[in-house]
C-alpha cells in the first residue's frame, strides 16, 4: 500500500497500459504538450513521445471517430475528451458507430475503444462544464460505462476496459482527482461487471457511485451516529449495472436510497428504482428514495451551485424518509 | 480508341455492368417486396466506384455510404451475400443487420455502409492512423457524397488527415444532389476541390463519367498515398440516374437534366470507345451481359434460399461474444 492521489493513480494506470501494449496510445486535447487539461497525463508526452500520446485538434467527432477507426485497425487507442459535455460534439461517433458497428456488421467490426472523459460538478464551471451525463450514455446498448470512484479503481479499471473486446467509456469525475488515499499496488485487474459494497449495514442500503461515494459514506457515518446502519454501494459500472448486488442488499436492508448527481427525470437514478421495484418489491418496507441533482442547468455561483448538488443533509433526509430516524 | 488495353477495359466494363445490372435487379426485388427498408442505388455513377477500388489492392480498406452495394461488390464481397444481406438473412455480409445501408465485409475490408452523413470520415482516418502507427502501407479510401462537405466531421476529418498525413485517399462523389437539395443551395463555394485545397491537400477534379479519366487519377492519387504523400482528394463528377431512394419522386430536378446526364452514360460511353477500336462488337456484349445477368440470377437464387437468423439470438453482437455475456 502506498499514498497517493486519484490523479496519479490514473496517470500510473494509462503509463502501465502504454508500457505494457505497443497498441496502446492516448490521444484528445492537449494531452500532450500541456499534460492534459486536468494534469492527469503530466509527462507522459516526455516519456513515450508525439506518436503515442497525440495532441489533437478542437475536433471530437474527429478523434473520437479516428479512435474508433483505429481500433478497427488493430490499435487500443485511448481517448481523453476534456470534458462530458464536449463528448456531445461526438455522440454521433459514439452512438451510430462505436456502439453500434458490431452489431450491423453481424459481429465483425468490434471496437476496442477505451473514452475518458471528465463528469460532475462542483467546482463552479457552471452549465457547459459541469453535467454528470454517464447516466445518459448507459442507456446505449453496446458500449460499457464505468465510473471509477476510488485511488484502487482510478488505477486498476483502465487495463480491465482495454482488454475489453468493446468500447468502454470511463468517467471520472472531476472532484476526484485531488484525492489522497492508500493504493493497492498489487490489486490487478479488477472484475468490471461487478458493484462493490463499499460499507456493510443492514438498515438500509445507499446506492450510488462516482463523485458522490464518499459523500455517501459520510452520510453512512452521520447515520451510525444515530444508530442507523446503512449498507454504502459503488456501481462502478453503470452499464451493465450488477443487479445481483443491489438487489441482493435490498434484500437484506429492506430499504434503498438512490443517490445521483445526474437529473433524476429519465436517469440512471430512475433505472435503478425500476429494477428494484420490479424485482424486489416485496422485500421493502418503504418506497425507494432517491438523492438527485435538481433539474436545472449547473449554475456559476458557489451557493447556487451547492444547492443544486446533492449533499449528506439530502440523503439523511431520503433515509428518515423511509422511516428510519434513528 | 487507343490507350486502352483491350482487356483492361472490357474487364472496367463488365465491372459496372455487374454494379448496374444487380442494382437494377434490387429495384425490382424491392418492387416485389423482397427488399425493404430504403434502398439507394448507384445507377449512373458506376464509374467512379470501378474507376477507384479497381486501383486498391486487396489489403486497402474501403468506408463508404449508404449507398454502397457497389463498393462492397467491386472491393471484393460476393454478389451473393450482398443480395442475401437486402434480404435479412444470415448468410448476409452483415448476417441481416445491417441491410442495404450497412453492407460490412471485413475479410475484404470493406468497413461500411455508413449511413450518416459524413460518419464514415472520421473512421476512414483512424484507419488510416492504424496504418500509420502500425507502419504498414496500406491505403484507407473513404467515399462520400457532395452533401458531406456541409458537415463538420467532414472538415474535422480533412483537417486531421493532412495534419497527421495519414494515407487515407478521400473519394467525394459529387452527384450534385444531397438528397434533393442541389449543391447551390447547400455551399457558398460550389467548388469542392478548393475546400481540400485549403487543407493543404492534392485535390484534383475528375470527370466521374469517364471511368478511364476516374482510374487515371485515382492510380496517381493511391501511389501518392501509399507512397507517405498524405492524404490525397478527387472530387468525382458524377449523376445519379435514379431516385434518392425508393421513396422519391424527385420534384427537385427536370427530367430534362436527367436525360442530359442519361447521354454520359459511363457504361454506354466506354462500351462505345471499346467498339471504336475494335475491341468490343456485338457478340462480345451478349456475351458480357450473359455472365453478368448469371451472376446476378444466382445470387438472388441464394438470397431466397437464406435463412432467417433464429429471433434466440437478437441480443447477439450488442457486445462480443465472451463466456457468461454481458450487456
Amino acid at each position: 500500500m502506498s499514498t497517493t492521489t486519484y490523479r496519479e493513480a490514473m496517470r500510473e494506470a494509462l503509463r502501465d497500459a502504454l508500457q505494457r501494449d505497443e497498441r496502446v496510445f492516448l490521444m484528445g486535447e492537449d494531452v500532450g504538450a500541456y499534460g492534459g487539461c486536468f494534469a492527469v497525463s503530466l509527462g507522459l508526452l516526455e516519456e513515450f513521445g508525439p506518436g503515442r500520446v497525440r495532441d489533437t485538434p478542437l475536433s471530437e467527432s474527429a478523434f473520437v471517430g479516428a479512435g474508433i477507426g483505429a481500433a478497427l485497425g488493430g490499435m487500443r487507442p485511448i481517448v481523453e475528451i476534456m470534458t462530458v459535455n464536449f463528448s456531445l460534439l461526438a455522440l454521433d461517433q459514439i452512438m451510430n458507430n462505436a456502439a453500434t458497428l458490431l452489431h450491423m456488421s453481424g459481429g465483425q467490426c468490434n471496437v476496442p475503444l477505451v473514452i475518458r472523459m471528465t463528469t460532475g460538478a462542483g467546482r463552479q464551471l457552471a452549465a457547459q462544464h459541469s453535467h454528470s451525463l454517464e447516466g445518459w450514455y448507459a442507456h446505449i446498448p453496446g458500449i460499457r460505462v464505468v465510473t471509477p470512484a476510488t485511488i484502487d479503481d482510478a488505477r486498476w479499471m483502465l487495463w480491465t476496459a482495454l482488454e475489453d473486446p468493446d468500447p468502454v467509456l470511463v468517467f471520472e469525475h472531476g472532484g476526484l482527482y485531488g484525492t489522497e488515499g492508500e493504493l493497492d499496488e498489487s490489486l490487478g485487474p479488477v472484475d468490471l461487471d461487478r458493484a462493490a459494497v463499499r460499507r456493510a449495514g443492514t438498515d438500509v442500503s445507499i446506492i450510488t457511485y462516482g463523485g458522490t461515494l464518499a459523500m455517501a459514506l459520510d452520510a453512512a457515518a452521520r447515520l451510525a451516529e444515530r444508530g442507523v446502519d446503512a449498507e454504502v454501494i459503488d456501481l462502478r459500472t453503470l452499464r451493465p449495472l450488477d443487479d445481483e448486488t443491489v438487489l441482493g442488499s435490498v434484500a437484506r436492508t429492506h430499504r434503498a436510497v438512490i443517490v445521483d448527481e445526474g437529473w433524476r427525470s429519465g436517469s440512471i437514478s430512475a433505472e435503478l428504482s425500476a429494477r428494484i421495484t420490479e424485482h424486489a418489491f416485496y422485500d421493502l418496507d418503504a418506497p425507494v428514495g432517491r438523492v438527485c441533482s435538481a433539474e436545472v442547468p449547473m449554475p456559476y455561483a458557489r451557493h447556487l451551485e451547492q444547492a443544486a448538488l446533492p449533499g449528506v443533509d439530502g440523503v439523511l433526509r431520503a433515509v428518515e424518509e423511509l422511516g428510519l430516524r434513528g | 480508341m487507343s490507350g486502352i488495353d483491350p482487356a483492361h477495359g472490357l474487364h472496367l466494363l463488365e465491372q459496372m455492368l455487374r454494379v448496374r445490372r444487380m442494382e437494377e435487379r434490387c429495384a425490382e426485388l424491392y418492387t416485389q417486396a423482397k427488399i425493404r427498408g430504403f434502398l439507394h442505388l448507384y445507377v449512373g455513377e458506376e464509374a467512379v466506384a470501378a474507376g477507384v477500388i479497381g486501383q486498391l489492392d486487396a489489403d486497402d480498406a474501403v468506408v463508404a455510404t449508404y449507398r454502397e452495394h457497389g463498393h462492397a461488390l467491386l472491393k471484393g464481397t460476393p454478389m451473393t451475400e450482398i443480395l442475401a444481406e437486402m434480404y435479412g438473412v444470415v448468410e448476409g455480409c452483415s448476417r441481416g443487420r445491417g441491410g442495404s445501408m450497412h453492407l460490412f465485409d471485413v475479410a475484404h475490408r470493406v468497413y461500411g455502409g455508413n449511413a450518416i452523413v459524413g460518419g464514415g470520415l472520421p473512421v476512414a482516418v483512424g484507419l488510416a492512423l492504424a496504418d500509420r502507427l502500425a507502419g504498414r502501407d496500406r491505403v484507407t479510401a473513404c467515399f462520400f457524397g457532395e452533401g458531406a462537405v456541409a458537415e463538420g466531421e467532414f472538415h474535422e476529418s480533412m483537417n486531421l488527415a493532412a495534419l497527421w498525413d495519414l494515407p487515407v485517399l478521400l473519394c467525394c462523389e459529387n452527384n450534385l444532389y444531397a438528397m434533393g437539395t442541389a449543391l447551390a443551395r447547400s455551399e457558398s463555394e460550389t467548388d469542392i476541390a478548393i475546400k481540400a485545397a485549403a487543407y493543404e491537400m492534392p485535390a484534383w477534379p475528375v470527370d466521374g463519367m469517364d471511368v478511364l479519366a476516374v482510374e487515371r487519377a485515382a492510380a496517381r492519387a493511391v501511389e501518392a498515398v501509399r507512397g507517405g504523400g498524405g492524404p490525397h482528394f478527387l472530387e468525382l463528377r458524377t449523376y445519379r440516374f435514379r431516385a434518392h431512394s425508393m421513396y422519391d419522386p424527385e420534384r427537385y430536378r427536370d427530367k430534362a437534366e436527367v436525360r442530359q446526364w442519361r447521354e454520359q452514360d459511363p457504361i454506354d460511353r466506354l462500351a462505345g470507345q471499346l467498339r471504336g477500336a475494335g475491341d468490343l462488337d456485338d457478340e462480345g456484349m451478349a456475351g458480357i451481359e450473359a455472365r453478368v445477368v448469371a451472376e446476378v440470377d444466382a445470387a438472388v437464387a441464394f438470397a431466397e434460399a437464406g435463412t432467417l437468423e433464429p429471433v434466440e439470438s437478437l441480443s447477439r453482437f450488442v457486445v462480443s461474444d465472451r463466456p457468461g455475456g454481458a450487456g
